[in-house]
């Protein structure tokens, strides 16, 4: 008998779940940046909504991290797996959040007409959501190298926000009735900066999951 | 924080099998150590060599050195009585003398020659309050310790410990034997005593050994793994041997 089996197999399926998770997000970042860029309404209303869902699943995760705890009275590596876990749910839960913002957004645009065709901000959007996954995959394979090199590419974000802020910027001082689609433009913009930012939250767990350190591994430019 | 007792390339043989492998640890004073690791990993001989209680068993070997406050214990000119004082031990089984409650503290000092009457007073109550037993006993002075629950007689095990005034307790599992309560009365009353004395604890439990010790060493075929603070050792341990074993990947 291997001592511990069936402690492996729910610390295994424990990651399983972040990784549903995970793909739940991702689905909420995709979605959201669609309905924004093709004005689908009904499609912003599900991000919406499913949101609720995610909330519980991160619910649930936490849930059984505490059974975990009270169960099996976790030290050293396997500690830290759940203790990275509980953290990284708030951080994906967070990221979910900002993609409902987006979808607000989008639903609050309506069918005005569009300021200019969006090209950075599905960049921004779709840079945020391959961090996430990389970060993911880098937990559960405890790539604490992978994780930072990830941490690293949040710049690109940070130069993506800078871009479209500027750009807004230009469109509002030609014209000021342009303020208020170019300002919920902007919020679109910080929200995505913003999730990005929650991932390399989620690979300092990484690397704490790892090694065991506890450390900002790079401050963000915003 | 000085230490208080100090290993030095600490070797020991049964016979011919060896138990303790060139083990080098420095105890602090003050504070409580625990030493944990799989059955024969040699913890409780190591703790047993700190007050030559191992000198009983025939056809051992023991080389290196046991400082205690920077003296061998090991020295010819060094009288082993003396060792045992300054350093007590309470073991697994709670052993209580079967004699009143009162002659089981009091035995320690007297054989110290202490006599008088108003002394011994004074020392068993003192000990049994420190060892937080004077309250439930106090009334029942002379009755036989062995009507008393394990815990209890555990408390009264300690006290008569703490009796001849140790600078250093040795203590050798000594909640397996309990109850769950028993075993956080005995707990807190270290959490009391360290202020006092200095505790080494012998533990199979590790959830004991990261409740109540400040220092952790875990020991593997005779051989001191790894010895850090003991918040360290559960979260963080460095060697790949402590974490399989405090994980219960083996052992």
């Amino acid at each position: 008998m291997i001592p511990r089996e069936s402690f492996d197999r729910y610390l295994h399926e424990l990651q399983d779940e972040v990784l549903v998770l995970g793909s739940m997000v991702e689905k909420a970042i995709d979605r959201s940046m669609k309905a924004l860029k093709e004005r689908n309404l009904e499609l912003a209303s599900q991000v919406v909504a499913d949101d609720a869902k995610i909330n519980q699943k991160r619910l649930d995760i936490e849930e059984r991290c505490i059974e975990l705890i009270v169960a099996q009275q976790p030290v050293a590596g396997d500690l830290r797996i759940i203790i990275a876990v509980l953290n990284i749910i708030i951080d994906l839960e967070r990221i979910a959040d900002h993609a409902e913002g987006v979808a607000k957004i989008a639903l609050m645009i309506g069918d005005e007409p569009p300021l200019k065709p969006l090209v950075d901000l599905p960049r921004m959007a779709e840079k945020a959501r391959d961090m996430l996954r990389r970060s993911l995959d880098a937990f559960v394979s405890r790539d604490s190298e992978a994780a930072m090199k990830i941490t690293a590419e949040d710049d690109e974000v940070d130069n993506l926000y800078d871009q479209v802020y500027r750009e807004l910027l230009t469109f509002m001082l030609e014209d000021p009735r342009t303020i208020t689609r170019a300002t919920r433009l902007i919020w679109v913009a910080h929200n995505l900066e913003r999730s990005a930012d929650r991932v390399t939250n989620i690979c300092e767990r990484v690397v704490f999951t790892v090694t065991g350190k506890m450390e900002e591994i790079e401050a963000s430019k915003y | 924080m000085d230490p208080k007792i100090q290993t030095r390339a600490l070797d020991f043989r049964y016979g011919k099998v060896q138990a303790l492998k060139k083990v080098t640890l420095d105890i602090r004073e003050h504070q409580i150590t625990a030493l944990i690791g799989p059955s024969g990993c040699g913890k409780s001989t190591f703790l047993r060599t700190l007050n030559r209680m191992n000198d009983i068993i025939p056809n051992t070997h023991l080389e290196g050195k046991v400082l205690l406050d920077g003296l061998n214990v090991y020295e010819p000119s060094v009288d082993v009585v003396e060792v045992r004082k300054r350093v007590g031990m309470v073991f697994q089984q709670p052993n209580p003398f079967p004699k009143t409650i009162f002659e089981n503290v009091a035995f320690g000092p007297k054989m110290l020659g202490i006599n008088h009457r108003l002394r011994l007073d004074e020392v068993v109550e003192r000990s049994l309050r420190r060892a937080a037993l004077w309250d439930e006993v106090k009334d029942d002075l002379g009755k036989s310790g062995l009507v008393l629950s394990g815990g209890q007689q555990q408390r009264l095990c300690i006290a008569r410990v703490l009796a001849v005034e140790p600078e250093v307790i040795l203590m050798d599992e000594p909640c397996s034997a309990l109850d769950p309560l028993s075993t956080l009365k005995i707990e807190e009353l270290m959490r009391e005593l360290e202020r006092s004395y200095t505790i080494i604890i012998v533990t199979h439990n590790m959830q004991q050994a990261a409740r109540v010790s400040d220092w952790t060493g875990f020991f593997l075929l005779g051989e001191l793994v790894e010895y850090n603070k003991t918040g360290e050792l559960f979260s963080r341990p460095k060697d790949k041997r402590t974490e399989d074993y405090i994980t219960g990947r083996f052992g």
